[in-house]
């Protein structure tokens, strides 16, 4: 009895490690706020959405496809869907609430509480039989079809009868028959627990025919550690039996688990879709390419998180970057590269996990890893120090980094002067091309950024964030050759509600938002 | 030949020592040793290593011997022979541990039985191998004639006997309230089976383990002793059988084939150190081993030490070459720190030692000095506040040295005299290598100062050397140079390792 609704043949696993990255994507990625949006204030749902965002990285496009399947079925069935959760829900809060604490050291306390908890669960199996029986229809996807089917298939009536005759043979009225061989040193060992050949007359009582040899010795009442004794034998008998039925509980409680968490990745999709057609931004399900195919074009992309934490539709982004390994992005401080290289991100991880994207078209290949590489703004202490701080996370991204990954650099290396930075970055980018890894790099480093302009590389882009001539900002970005210089003064100009034209025409340069950094 | 020894060729020159050579710590020999012989406490085996052979011939019977276990089959053989010795003894160890009778007699009832099959096991695998080792071939000739006498022959047919008749026991409880009921087994159904059967289309995967462990005593409680007594009842002549086979094969183990499960061990332990290392594709071999010439050389060698650690780790271990043609008998190495001098000077010391074990040494190939003596002075951190005491200590111990020495010795100095003046630690060094110089005894000298290296024909100088575009790159590689004191830097991104050229090598896709 399988779920198989997050993949077609495996669960989901909660407890999968995540990649050690993890924290660096939520961090730079604000990922937060999606997690929140999708969880709707449910611890629960909040961890299942961060790990099935952040361990999506795998996912080929047959399994975005099936999800993508699935969470259109969802959309569509939402009462049915949310009815289906609340019985797993159900199932494990009473397992827990009514039984917890009873784990034992003694198989006959094992036995005993397994077979109240099969009882309960008996129960709730019948319920979800029933959903099944009324609605399958109206699921056209392939993961809940074999969903369905599968529970019409494996709990019939016969079955629950079968269930229902063992739970009541394993009460032992006739006493435990165990067999045993000599073990070593002739110690009894392999107890297996026996059915009696007639169920009528115990072998005792059967007198007729060759009558066996028995030897029957009683326990002395005051014999304590006899009577302890005893009740080991009886124990290792029935141990095999009580795993069994233990296991089987646990199995059925798995099942519910999975059933909660495969379904809560689903619910928490439903929530995000509610609360982004509240604020009337549009979504779409993306067509997910192979890696070979080097697909990367969208129309419309917004950043998710922005829109839902301002509360309101902001920009889309257009951009075709099919078989660009390279985008590097350049321009005005403030004119959306940040938003725009979030947005990546963010679409990214929802793609590879089956969800829907904030944009109104989009294609991408897969990737396998994802990396950000940001530049942070807490440690500013010496440069050197925050130059090594910085190479050392490339340092860790290296070991890390997987054939298909993709970077995404926002304003790394800056910590040094200019000349250097841009070295670093080159020799870095310029490797990460050679292996074939997706860059995007947001970057003030004129020098670098230059540099791969003027090699005229087919698979690079080069956009640059607008401005318009008045000096207000269109927050889109353009396609464009990297500029020497990032509108600084625009964003002192607002700050300090002054014009300082002698400083800009100057230079232009020293007014990146690096100055914190600058002898 | 009579088989003796498979350690000793000489049955006179079996010798073991207890106390620990006074150069292991400086060579890191004793971290070799601990390793070799970690988890073979019960062999004892650690006076065999503190004992270097004196002939070389007495090394070269080791040799074939080591060579001959090369051979992966053979290998594994002696390996099952010994495990199946090692579980006989911890049977007869328990056998004496029970209190009720059935149970010690059924332990040592196991315990031959596991001797006779290693015997057996043994005679065959052997029987069916080319040998050509002295000590292999003799070894088996005893052995095959010993499994072949009618005491072991009739020992065996007895044990397998018994066994079997034992294997048919079988019997059924009936446990209800205070009563249990013994009987023989009359085929009835395993019950857990089926009720697992019936659960089985829940299978998720991996649950938790309900099954309790149950006490592991090997003794019994006295409601099992009494069970086992109407089992003996349901089968009676079998336990009188029992009775009697302990009663008559009390002697059964042979003195000679307790000693080589011991000393095979030697090289048991030696060939699995090695074999980790092996497997990262360092070189082993068997070095010529001569008390006469002193053009020795190595190629291909490194600490054994070190790089069982970074084998372990994972790292690349860096390997070095040394030779000494016509007059040259001194290594004098200089370089940077952390160049890896030092660990040269273990290599010397280590591989010279090993050799006269006669256990192969790293290296694709060697010829090895039969030195008399090995000394060792290598420089301690601690001490330094007397700067004084600690400079005689250090003259005092040379001497000392130099005294002892012949001219079949050898000495490895590292950074000695450094707690004193430049001038005082050039002026002492020279007199030093003076005297070494005219004694004719091998050295290796790791030192600083540049000047040693120019000091005699005898002398060949060795360098650390670094990566010449980048200097702070040590490459672990020493050379023959002349020493040249080179100054390093340090380039940040070469650091992190993230120039184009590392991350094209780090990232293997």
């Amino acid at each position: 009895m399988k779920v198989f609704l997050m993949y077609k043949d495996r669960n989901f696993d909660l407890q999968q490690e995540l990649p050690s990255n993890a924290q660096a994507l939520i961090q730079d990625l604000a990922l937060d706020t999606l997690f929140n949006a999708m969880a709707c204030g449910d611890e629960f749902l909040f961890e299942v959405a961060r790990k099935a965002l952040l361990a999506g990285l795998n996912n080929d496009p047959d399994i975005i496809i099936y999800r993508q399947d699935i969470l259109k079925d969802c959309l569509e069935n939402p009462a049915i869907i949310r009815a289906i959760y609340d019985i797993a829900i159900e199932s494990i809060e009473r397992e827990k609430k009514n039984y917890l604490g009873i784990f034992s050291r003694y198989p006959a306390a094992i036995l005993h509480r397994s077979l109240e908890v099969l009882q309960l669960f008996v129960e709730m199996l019948k319920k979800l039989r029933t959903i099944a029986d009324e609605h399958a229809g109206k699921f056209r996807s392939e993961g809940f079809t074999a969903f369905f089917k599968m529970l019409n298939r494996e709990l019939s009536d016969e079955y629950f009868a079968i269930i229902q005759k063992h739970l009541r043979e394993l009460q032992f009225r006739g006493g435990v028959l165990i067999s045993a061989e000599l073990g070593k040193g002739n110690k009894g060992n392999n107890y297996i627990l026996r059915k009696p050949l007639d169920k009528k007359q115990g072998w005792m009582e059967r007198i007729f025919g060759p009558r066996p040899a028995v030897h029957t010795f009683s326990i002395a009442e005051r014999d304590e550690s006899g009577a302890r004794a005893l009740a080991e034998l009886k124990d290792r008998g029935i141990n095999l039996v009580a795993n069994a039925l233990a296991q089987s509980a646990d199995h059925i409680l798995a099942f519910f688990k999975t059933l909660r968490a495969e379904l809560a990745f689903y619910i928490g999709c439903l929530n995000l879709h509610g609360r982004l057609s509240s604020i009337e931004e549009s979504v779409c399900f993306p067509l997910p390419a192979v890696p070979g195919e080097r697909r990367y074009s969208f129309k419309g992309l917004y950043d998710a998180c922005l829109a839902l934490t301002l509360g309101r539709k902001v920009v889309g982004n257009d951009v075709n970057a099919d078989r660009k390994d390279l985008v590097i992005i350049t321009g005005a401080n403030q004119g959306g590269k940040s938003t725009f290289l979030r947005s990546i991100g963010l679409a990214q991880l929802m793609i590879q996990c089956g969800m829907f994207v904030p944009a109104e078209f989009f294609c991408a290949s897969t990737c396998d890893g994802l990396f950000t590489h940001y530049k942070r703004e807490e440690d500013v202490t010496m440069k050197s120090g925050k130059l090594d701080e910085e190479l050392n996370r490339m340092s860790d991204i290296v070991d890390l980094i997987t054939a298909h990954s993709m970077v995404l650099f926002n304003e790394s290396f800056a910590a040094t002067n200019e000349r250097e930075g841009s070295e670093i970055a080159r020799q870095i980018v310029g490797a990460l091309l050679d292996k074939h890894i997706r860059v995007f790099f947001v970057t003030h480093l004129y020098e670098f950024a230059h540099s791969f302009y003027d090699k005229n590389m087919a698979n690079a882009l080069f956009l640059r964030a607008e401005r318009q001539d008045d000096g207000s900002r269109t927050l889109k970005l353009i396609v464009g050759e990297p500029l020497q210089t990032s509108y600084g003064e625009d964003l002192y100009n607002s700050i300090f509600g002054t014009s300082c034209p002698s400083d800009s025409a100057s230079n232009p340069a020293c007014s990146s938002d690096n100055s914190l950094v600058m002898d | 030949m009579t088989f003796q020894s498979i350690l000793f060729k000489n049955p006179e020159d079996v010798k073991e020592t207890v106390t620990v050579p006074g150069f292991f710590g400086d060579l890191n020999l004793d971290q070799i040793i601990d390793a070799i012989t970690a988890g073979k406490d019960e062999y004892n085996l650690k006076p065999f290593f503190y004992t270097p052979l004196n002939d070389i011939d007495a090394i070269v019977y080791r040799q074939e011997i080591m060579q001959e276990l090369e051979d992966e089959t053979l290998f594994e053989q002696i390996k099952s022979f010994a495990q199946k010795i090692r579980t006989m003894r911890e049977h007869l160890a328990q056998a004496s541990k029970l209190h009720y009778k059935y149970q010690k007699e059924r332990y040592f009832l196991d315990a031959v039985e596991i001797y006779c099959d290693a015997v057996n096991c043994l005679v065959d695998d052997l029987s069916l191998t080319e040998l050509k080792s002295r000590g292999f071939l003799a070894f088996r000739e005893y052995l095959t004639n010993y499994s072949q006498s009618e005491p072991f022959s009739s020992l065996l047919a007895e044990t397998k006997k018994l066994q079997a008749e034992l294997a048919t026991v079988k019997y059924c409880l009936l446990i209800k309230g205070n009563r249990i009921s013994v009987r023989k087994y009359e085929g009835e159904i395993d019950y857990g089976k089926e009720v697992e059967k019936t659960f089985e289309r829940f299978r998720q995967g991996a649950v938790k383990d309900y099954r309790v462990e149950f006490s592991t005593w090997l003794d019994m409680n006295h409601i099992e002793a009494q069970i086992l007594d109407l089992v003996t009842r349901l089968y009676p002549d079998i336990f009188l059988h029992l009775d009697n086979y302990c009663a008559e094969n009390g002697n059964y183990l042979d003195e000679t084939i307790a000693v080589f499960d011991r000393e095979i061990q030697f090289y048991i332990a030696y060939l699995e150190y090695i074999a980790i290392l092996k497997q990262k594709g360092l070189k082993f071999c068997y070095p010529q081993i001569t008390n006469k010439c002193k053009e020795i050389y190595d190629y291909e060698g490194f600490d054994l030490a070190l790089a069982y650690k970074l084998a372990r780790e994972g790292a690349t271990v860096v390997c070095n070459d040394f030779y000494l043609r016509g007059k040259e008998r001194i290594f004098v190495v200089t370089g940077p720190n952390q160049g890896g001098k030092t660990t040269f000077a273990r290599t010397f010391g280590q591989l010279h030692y090993l050799a006269s074990l006669g256990c192969p040494v790293p290296g694709r190939e060697a010829h090895l000095f039969l030195f008399d003596k090995l000394f060792t002075h290598f420089e301690k951190e601690e001490n330094i506040k007397n700067l004084y005491g600690k400079l005689q200590d250090d003259l005092l111990r040379i001497h000392d040295i130099l005294s002892q020495s012949t001219s079949n010795s050898i000495i490895i100095m590292n950074e000695i005299f450094t707690s004193t003046t430049l001038k005082d630690a050039v002026y002492l060094s020279r007199k030093v290598m003076e005297k070494i110089i005219q004694m004719d005894l091998l050295c290796v000298c790791v030192t600083f100062i540049d000047e040693l290296a120019f000091l005699s024909e005898k002398i060949v100088s060795m360098v650390g050397t670094v990566v010449p575009e980048n200097p702070a790159v040590r490459t672990y590689k020493i050379v023959r140079r002349p020493a040249d004191g080179l100054a390093y830097a340090l380039a940040i991104a070469e650091k992190y390792r993230l120039t184009y050229d590392w991350l094209m090598e780090r990232i293997k896709l």
